[in-house]
């Protein structure tokens, strides 16, 4: 089973969700926690994994054999991202553009584009205490972060209960991080800001057809209208974090919230068991 | 005209709310939201949308079924694995035109869709340029850099001195879009172990584009020893800290009543902003 932690708005506590998730599964269940949230990763802080096999997430760029081109143009024409351009008697290339679809290199007359790997990332992956721990970190001035989402995706072990830790917003990113999850977990905090963005959050996965619930954090800052809003969409808030500084502390030095706070382990179980209702519900439905 | 973007690596150290006290502090300017996936300020700059544009990016892949002679070969070559039966799925296809050009039959075209909407507004502090990315869409970079050219534009025509751009979280695509060329990047962290990571993080991408930058720790009294930490990274990376904010209820008090929180109170938080766009304010000037 696949739950992903999602959350519109950055900061309301994925981070804090997914690590102490898996902690409180760990010792009934075999864990894995991927963290895809490749441009700021964070689950590592928390969980402090022992980090055993990395390996590089590259992209196939064009190489292109100057002998062989006649600068037709065909490459730059079929680009769809600009990466490729022919100007009179020079093909120049824009690796960080490209997308690496192969397309410059299937289409070429002269077979004169090859494809060459471009690291944007790396995928590092071991054992915190009992959970199988990975995650993709997006290098320093690399735009494209589905490709290493994609790439930590592919750890996914289906004999385990897996949570996918996805990045703020909404956009690619997201979907690509979320897509596929049995659930989704949204993770809010009771603002204006808060609110705005879990619609959005809402929608999405809506749009992805992944049942979903809410954890709100913080919950006693802000005003009631998140609450309202998930009563009217019938969506079920499955845990209730209050705004706590003890809390934050914990948060702030790196300490994971059951870890702090054991008692909070009951509630993350019972979230687990709803999630699993919801999700076996489903299964036998389809 | 100088260009002013709020970025912070994490979400939720307060980008917006120090962005929407800048609004009400600052003369002569143009706001800009560059956060298209989860966009918040105008929660607090109440625009009425005097302009409303669609936003046209990316295409997506449509196969005619009654062309289609289902000879296989586009989902062979699809990278993205976005078909399968013969059928696109939207949210995988990367809109590369890849299938569309080897198909044998023609079958394949390339629809451009609407990917989300832009604005310009008055706002009660001046002009807005924000944006709002279609769920689920890709090219969110490509909606930032319309954002921002929409916003000098704007600045260009009335003779105002500043844009001051609310940042997206992140360090990807859309924060390297809203990055190219602005005169300075204030990074808003907040004293979490998670925050002073993913600050390292936004730092070197601010580094290898060459954009100056600068720290405002925000919430700095929720852990003094890791905003010393911070001020001690910064020093040592040559890195000004132009602000200590203090944690204050009033912050979110303030988001909930839809103001900025300099307008809500004059309490320390309030003095502190204040103070912070004064100094940037000289240093921009300078």
């Amino acid at each position: 089973m696949i739950i992903s932690v999602a959350s519109g708005k950055g900061g309301t506590g994925k981070t804090l969700v997914a690590t102490s998730l898996a902690l409180s599964l760990k010792d009934k269940y075999d864990v894995q926690l991927l963290d895809c949230d490749v441009e700021e990763p964070n689950d590592h802080i928390f969980l402090k994994p022992n980090i055993t096999r990395s390996e590089a997430v590259s992209i196939p760029v064009p190489k292109v054999d100057e002998e062989k081109c006649t600068h037709c143009g065909i490459c730059a024409e079929a680009c769809a991202y600009n990466a490729i351009a022919v100007v009179k008697e020079y093909v120049l290339t824009f690796p960080e553009l490209c997308h690496g679809c192969g397309a410059c290199s299937y289409l070429c007359p002269e077979k004169a584009i090859s494809e060459v790997p471009h690291e944007i990332g790396v995928i590092e992956t071991g054992l915190a205490d009992s959970i199988d721990f990975g995650h993709g970190k997006l290098s320093i001035g690399q735009a494209m972060a589905p490709p290493v989402i994609r790439k930590v995706k592919g750890l996914v072990d289906n004999n385990k209960v897996v949570i996918v830790d996805a990045s703020p917003g909404t956009s690619c990113p997201v979907v690509e991080a979320i897509k596929d999850s049995d659930f989704c977990l949204l993770v809010t905090e009771p603002t204006p800001f808060g609110l705005n963005d879990l619609v959005l959050a809402v929608e999405t996965v809506r749009q992805l057809d992944i049942p979903c619930g809410v954890v709100l954090n913080r919950a006693g800052v802000g005003d009631g209208k998140t609450e309202e809003y998930c009563r009217q969409e019938n969506i079920p808030i499955l845990l209730t974090i209050p705004l706590d500084t003890a809390i934050a502390g914990f948060y702030s030095r790196g300490v994971t919230l059951v870890e702090g706070m054991p008692h909070y382990k009951n509630g993350f179980i019972e979230l687990f068991d709803k999630i699993k209702e919801v999700v076996d519900e489903r299964t036998a439905d389809s | 005209m100088k260009e002013l973007l709020i970025l912070s690596g994490k979400g939720g150290t307060g980008k917006t709310s120090i962005v929407g006290s800048f609004a009400s502090i600052a003369q002569n300017k143009v706001m800009a939201d560059c956060d298209v996936d989860a966009a918040d300020l105008h929660l607090l700059l109440a625009p009425s949308v005097r302009e409303k544009n669609e936003f046209l990016s990316g295409q997506v892949a449509v196969i005619d079924e009654d062309k289609c002679i289902e000879c296989g070969l586009c989902q062979d070559e699809c990278r993205f694995d976005a078909i399968s039966n013969y059928r696109v799925d939207p949210v995988s296809c990367e809109g590369c035109g890849f299938c569309s050009h080897i198909c044998p039959v023609e079958a394949i075209t390339m629809n451009e869709c609407k990917a989300g909407e832009w604005f310009i507004s008055d706002s009660k502090y001046g002009l807005l340029v924000h944006a709002r990315l279609g769920i689920a869409q890709e090219n969110s970079g490509k909606l930032v850099a319309l954002v921002r050219q929409q916003a000098k534009e704007l600045a260009e025509k009335n003779g105002l001195d500043y844009i001051i751009s609310d940042g997206p979280p992140g360090i990807g695509c859309p924060v390297i879009s809203s990055l190219s060329g602005v005169s300075l990047a204030l990074i808003v962290t907040e004293p979490t172990l998670s925050g002073i990571h993913d600050m390292e993080r936004v730092l070197g991408v601010c580094q290898h584009f060459g954009v100056p930058a600068m720290v405002c720790i925000n919430k700095y009294d929720i852990n003094e020893e890791n905003t010393q930490a911070i001020q001690g990274y910064c020093r040592e990376k040559g890195v000004e800290v132009a602000a200590k904010v203090p944690f204050d209820n009033a912050v979110t008090e303030a988001m909930v009543k839809g103001i900025s929180v300099v307008e809500y109170t004059d309490s320390k938080v309030a003095r502190e902003i204040k103070s912070l766009w004064q100094y940037i304010d000289r240093k921009l000037q300078g």
